[in-house]
């Protein structure tokens, strides 16, 4: 059952690649991603991997490559990173409406200006409506175990929909971490060989990328929004066969220590596992305090978060991206707006935190607690609080 | 009328792929013509064929009855102008037309 290995998280997301045996990879190297498609380029120069490398001049241009390559049929990867996302994003929207099951990895940095080669969320939440399934990792193992699963996800011919995985830049990608790498033949079993449900094929074609007009443009983005909310099943499903073929489970949304907690904190990406060490010390400290993670982003687990938060008085979302006009991060604007359709009304603290590199501590986390109790207690609005900022 | 030719989104092909050929040449371009036509004065016409081989939409083709003459097709042209402006002989004019005889035969000779 794979065997114990010391490697950089971002070399690990490569070799989760060559394990699902892609295709093609077609990327364009940027800081922090570098290393993940170096590596495959490596593999693939040496043999290892037989797939075909299109070093491509820019990242507009190798998601172009992707969609040309996933409509032949093509198992297909890319990776990239803040600017690069940015520069994809046109091309983001065109590859989930036609259905195609790119996977990506995203290795989270911030967007200039200033120039910021360091991590933060800031790329992935400019393109949180690109119709792509969105999974967040927080360590090296889940970088690996979440790369599987989502070639997997995309691939069902129920979803058939592009897969992004985030990964924070450096925090993750640059670390070495010990983890299970598993065996070929344990990702085979699990990943078959990729049957597109349709492709670019001589002898049946089809054409793709059509124009829209008015009388079918509703309908086409109506069957987008369904595609992605029906991808649930198969998301959840497939990491219930994760678990058990390599014993690691997953959930949309994870708990940690939330029994009988008034407040929880909403963590997404590495972020978390700070504050699952900070919730444990204030734990033991006799606060009462827990923690959920957000591992699906989208499509978003609404039942699931609604589940895991019940019962708390208090929430404490942290956003490590602005939403700059709103006053609240991406990530508590839209939490805040669920609670209120769905009739649940904790008190909700947004702290944004971790911002172009900035590291968040232990003792920022029993800061944040302090503030939201008090502010609860005192009817005082928390939002859009930066975390460390220097007046 | 609203919803002729419209299909339900569960119908709609994964990624709204096209697996019928030619499918475009149901496409009706004629319908965004606004009230007027080109209509070609054939003294005037030389036969270069610019127009058929300018016009977007394909309105004209050879005139399988006269040689050398191109006829027009109101179901495709879409009242652009643009054969009126490159036509070397100005030979094409606009004509004033009603909503119902828009996609009556109407090459003008
Ligand atoms: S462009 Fe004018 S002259 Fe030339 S074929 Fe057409 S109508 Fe005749
Ligand atoms: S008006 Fe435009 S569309 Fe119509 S025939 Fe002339 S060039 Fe073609």
């Amino acid at each position: 059952m794979g065997r114990r290995v010391g490697l950089e998280v971002s070399l690990a997301c490569a070799e989760a690649v060559k394990l699902c045996n892609a295709d093609v990879i077609a990327a364009y190297p940027i800081t922090p991603q570098t290393h993940i498609v170096e590596h495959l380029a490596e593999l693939v120069a040496e043999g290892h991997l037989d797939a075909e490398f299109v070093p491509v001049e820019s990242e507009h241009s190798a998601m172009s490559a992707c969609v040309g390559s996933a409509a032949a049929g093509a198992r297909t990867f890319t990776s990239t990173s803040s600017q690069g996302l940015a520069l994809m994003h046109e091309i983001l929207f065109i590859t989930s409406s036609l259905r195609l099951p790119i996977v990506m990895a995203v290795a989270n940095r911030s967007l200039s200006a200033p120039i910021s080669i360091w991590n933060d969320h800031s790329d992935i939440m400019a393109e949180r409506d690109i119709g792509w399934v969105q999974t967040f990792a927080e360590n090296g193992q889940e970088v690996l175990d979440l790369m599987i699963h989502a070639f997997k996800v995309g691939e069902d011919p129920r979803v058939n929909l592009p897969v992004a995985v985030n990964m924070d830049g450096f925090i993750l990608t640059h670390v070495i971490e010990p983890m299970v790498m598993p065996d070929q033949a344990e990702v085979d079993a699990y990943l078959p060989p990729y049957k597109p449900s349709q492709w670019l094929n001589p002898a049946q074609p089809i054409s793709l990328g059509m124009v829209g007009v008015p009388e079918v443009y509703t309908e086409a983005k109506k069957a987008n929004l369904v595609a992605l909310e029906d991808s649930y099943p198969a998301i959840v499903e497939h990491w219930e066969g994760f678990a058990k073929a390599f014993g690691r489970s997953y959930q949309p949304i994870e708990s940690h220590r939330t029994d009988g907690a008034d407040t929880l904190f909403v963590t997404m990406g590495s972020l978390g596992e700070t504050c699952m060490s900070a919730v444990d010390q204030m734990r033991e400290d006799g606060r009462s305090v827990g923690q959920v993670r957000i591992r699906l982003w989208r499509p978003f687990p609404v039942d699931d978060f609604l589940a895991a938060i019940k019962g708390a008085k208090n929430l404490i979302v942290l956003d490590r991206a602005l939403c700059p006009g709103i006053l609240a991060g991406p990530v508590a604007t839209e939490l805040r707006a669920l609670l209120y359709a769905k009739g649940v009304r904790p008190f909700v603290a947004n702290f944004v935190a971790g911002l172009g590199g900035r590291d968040v501590t232990r003792t920022d986390f029993v800061a944040m607690l302090d503030k939201a109790e008090q502010a609860a207690a005192d009817g005082q609005e928390i939002t859009c609080q930066m975390v460390g900022v220097k007046e | 009328m609203a919803d002729e030719g419209m299909t339900p989104w569960k119908d709609l092909a994964l990624g709204c792929a096209m697996s019928e050929p030619g499918s475009s040449r149901r496409f009706n371009t004629g319908d965004w013509r606004s009230r007027r036509r080109p209509i070609t004065d054939r003294e005037k016409c030389i036969k270069c064929g610019l127009c058929w081989i300018i016009c977007p939409d394909m309105a004209y083709t050879p005139d399988p009855e006269a040689e050398g003459y191109y006829k027009w097709d109101g179901y495709y042209c879409k009242g652009c102008g643009i054969c009126i402006e490159e036509c070397p002989k100005d030979a094409i004019s606009w004509q004033e037309e009603k909503e119902e005889d828009k996609y009556g035969p109407a090459c003008g000779s």
